[in-house]
């Protein structure tokens, strides 16, 4: 939608750039110009929240590679370097350890966001899907960092979640020894994991920019999920409305993340994981990230490894699929009442299998593990499938500057759409 | 509605038998579980305003010197205890004490290795060559104590772990390690068996009973008891875990004025631009 760019160079070397390369037109139209439905709440702000903890654990990250070793016998020691010797190494390196867990708080929300207001579905499937893999390379990532410490927890995390792909039949073994580029975890796993830990942020940055190049195309969705009619009443300019209501939503988010790194720097990481790794002593609990914590419950509940691995990558790969589950016409949970129930009561199962996967696996934990993972696929499988088809929705207002008026009387939309630029539809 | 109702219920029912399971099973846990879980110490580095206390840090510090590093590693370098926000030895008490210990070096231009006396910058000097001569002198290796204040936790359960992370009066517990570290050194509770220890996980501890009042020292007048030496070694550890801590709080709360400023700032910006938007 940069074809809104109202973008005029006036300054000779900005039209010289233009007539070669019209970056700085293409910059005005999709952050500038770009029309942004005008009900947004700050739910959306966390898009822009993510772009920056995207960059922010880039930057920590770059830095604390200067200094740190990738080498079993010295990496934990080069962390500890960091933390007691290098100007500022401490705080880096919690921005960093902790950044990767304010990143999933956002991304969960962001991922909850559009299932609520229905953002998956049409036109925005490959957005959406985009969003998917996002996810899969963020948690492939944040795996793998964890791993770099080289403490006990990153040592017996990274051997519980490669052996999974020993269940793989007949070949199993085979990937799991090549994984390791040895016989167990040791330091030639260390070495390609920070290779790849280095390598996967890049390439989340041009996922992100083909995520944001769809969202581009398709236009946002909003609370009310009616598509853009009329960009002047319905839509305010990207920059200053959102631009400023995102630097709000971010600054919170700071205070938030800075909280974490400045006062309880430690409070999501494992205590274990100041004990240097030791291949000859198994910690009594090996628990991941909580990030993970959830998918871990889902494969620990069944017995069968296999069916275990599998459900734990069907959970996630379920997702990808949501666009043609959820049978609806109707997008946003706003104005479908029953899902909107089925929806919270998805948020309580999840946030339980996140706090049964932390729980050893034993008596009525695997029981409730069981049902919660159970309960996880239904609302995917049976619920959003036949919701769409019996639910009874509420009315849906016809366009997004209808639903303002609905919010607030007419008197100060007639006056708000009179004000905004007029612009016509491209 | 009778729809609606219907999936209340429903969901009623999930969450009874989820709540249900997790009793079931606190029942059974509640006869495994047996060591209490430590008392929450006051300390003065806790808060967001906390700092340590210098004269406790030099108290642990001796305490760490004339016992626990008999068999203890500490391997941070010597010049640490004089930095900022530690137990504030002065330059001149650092290099004499740095001086008081051997450092085994070289190889010098002869190709000899040789002893000479340590430097502030050198590493506090570990009892045994490796963790193997400990095991074997000992019966097992004990642990670096450079990061054992933050390396050992105990679990706090639902839904106490949760307000141990927010800022409220009774939150914002980052105390765990220092808090167990005295529960253990006072937990030597059986007279007959040195190595029982209430709150070490499955009571028996490698580690025979290694503290007893008025074994050290202090001379400034603080009582010479088990909990006095407990508390202030479990300070100094945790000073030695986490040099940083002074620092981090002190940057930590401009941090946030800043970020609370701006916030306001941004937020009266974002109305302004909002006033004539219906939204």
């Amino acid at each position: 939608m940069h074809g809104h760019s109202t973008f005029e160079p006036k300054n000779g070397v900005v039209k010289w750039l233009e007539a070669r390369l019209p970056i700085l037109s293409f910059m005005h139209g999709s952050f500038v110009a770009y029309p942004t439905p005008k009900n947004l709440n700050y739910w959306w702000t966390f898009g822009a929240i993510l772009s920056f903890m995207l960059i922010a654990q880039i930057v920590t990250g770059v830095v604390l590679t200067m200094h740190y070793t990738p080498e079993s016998t010295l990496a934990f020691g080069s962390v500890e370097k960091i933390m007691r010797d290098v100007n500022w190494g401490w705080m880096l390196r919690y921005a960093h350890s902790n950044g990767a867990s304010m990143f999933f708080f956002a991304v969960y929300i962001h991922i909850f966001r559009g299932i609520y207001y229905g953002s998956y579905k049409a036109p925005r499937e490959v957005l959406w899907i985009l969003g998917v893999i996002i996810f899969l390379l963020m948690m492939a990532t944040g795996f793998m960092g964890y791993v770099l410490p080289w403490g006990q927890m990153s040592f017996w995390g990274a051997t519980v979640i490669t052996n999974l792909f020993s269940a793989i039949p007949f070949v199993g073994d085979e990937i799991t020894v090549w994984l390791w580029g040895g016989y167990s975890v040791d330091n030639p796993t260390l070495n390609r994991f920070f290779a790849l830990h280095y390598l996967l942020p890049f390439i989340i940055v041009a996922v992100v920019g083909l995520h944001v190049w769809a969202l581009h195309v398709c236009g946002q969705n909003n609370p009310d999920g009616v598509e853009i009619k009329d960009i002047a009443k319905d839509t305010v300019p990207f920059t200053p409305h959102a631009t400023m209501k995102d630097s709000l939503g971010i600054v919170f988010f700071l205070l938030l993340y800075c909280w974490f790194i400045f006062y309880v720097p430690n409070y999501l990481g494992d205590a274990d994981n100041y004990i240097p790794a030791n291949p000859m002593k198994t910690p009594p609990h090996i628990v991941p990230e909580w990030y993970f914590l959830p998918f871990y419950a889902i494969l620990r509940s069944i017995p069968d490894k296999l069916m275990g691995v599998i459900a734990m990558f069907a959970a996630i790969a379920v997702l990808a699929f949501l666009p043609w589950l959820d049978t609806s016409k109707v997008r946003s949970a706003k104005y479908r009442p029953i899902y909107k129930i089925f929806f919270w009561i998805f948020v309580v199962c999840a946030v339980g299998l996140g706090y049964l996967g932390a729980m050893p696996p034993e008596g009525g934990f695997v029981l409730a593990s069981r049902i919660l993972a159970v309960a996880y696929f239904a609302f995917f499988l049976i619920v959003l499938p036949l919701l769409g088809l019996f639910e009874k929705t509420k009315p849906v207002p016809a366009s997004i500057a209808d639903a303002v008026l609905a919010k607030h009387g007419s008197a100060s939309s007639v006056a708000a759409s009179a004000a905004s630029a007029p612009q016509t539809k491209g | 509605m009778a729809f609606t109702k219907k999936i209340g219920i429903a969901a009623a029912a999930l969450l009874g038998a989820v709540a249900f399971s997790n009793l079931t099973l606190r029942a059974q846990e509640g006869g495994a579980h047996e060591s209490p879980n430590p008392t929450r110490q006051t300390w003065s580095f806790s808060g967001p305003f906390g700092t340590f206390d210098r004269a406790q840090l030099q108290r642990g510090f001796k305490v760490y010197k004339e016992v626990c590093s008999n068999c203890h590693e500490l391997h941070i370098p010597i010049r640490t205890l004089g930095q900022p926000g530690g137990p504030g030895f002065t330059e001149d008490q650092v290099k004499t004490l740095a001086a008081t210990y051997t450092v085994h070096d070289g190889p010098n231009l002869q190709g000899e290795m040789f002893d000479r006396p340590g430097r502030p910058a050198d590493f506090f000097p570990a009892p045994f060559p490796n963790p193997e001569a400990a095991a074997a002198s000992l019966g097992a290796a004990p642990p670096d104590m450079s990061l054992l204040a933050k390396s050992i936790k105990f679990e706090r359960g639902f839904p106490a772990f949760v307000f141990d992370a927010l800022p409220i009066p009774g939150g914002m517990y980052q105390e765990v390690g220092p808090d167990l570290i005295y529960a253990i050194l006072n937990g030597y509770t059986k007279e007959d068996d040195p190595n029982w220890n209430l709150y070490f996980p499955g009571h028996k501890i490698a580690m025979g009973k290694p503290l007893a009042a008025g074994q050290v020292d202090y001379t400034d007048g603080t009582p010479t008891t088990l909990e006095q030496y407990s508390k202030d070694v479990a300070a100094f550890l945790y000073w030695a875990a986490e040099p940083s801590l002074e620092q981090r709080k002190r940057i930590g709360a401009r941090v946030m004025i800043f970020l609370l400023v701006l916030a306001g700032l941004l937020y009266f910006t974002k109305k302004k631009i909002w006033a004539d938007v219906a939204h």
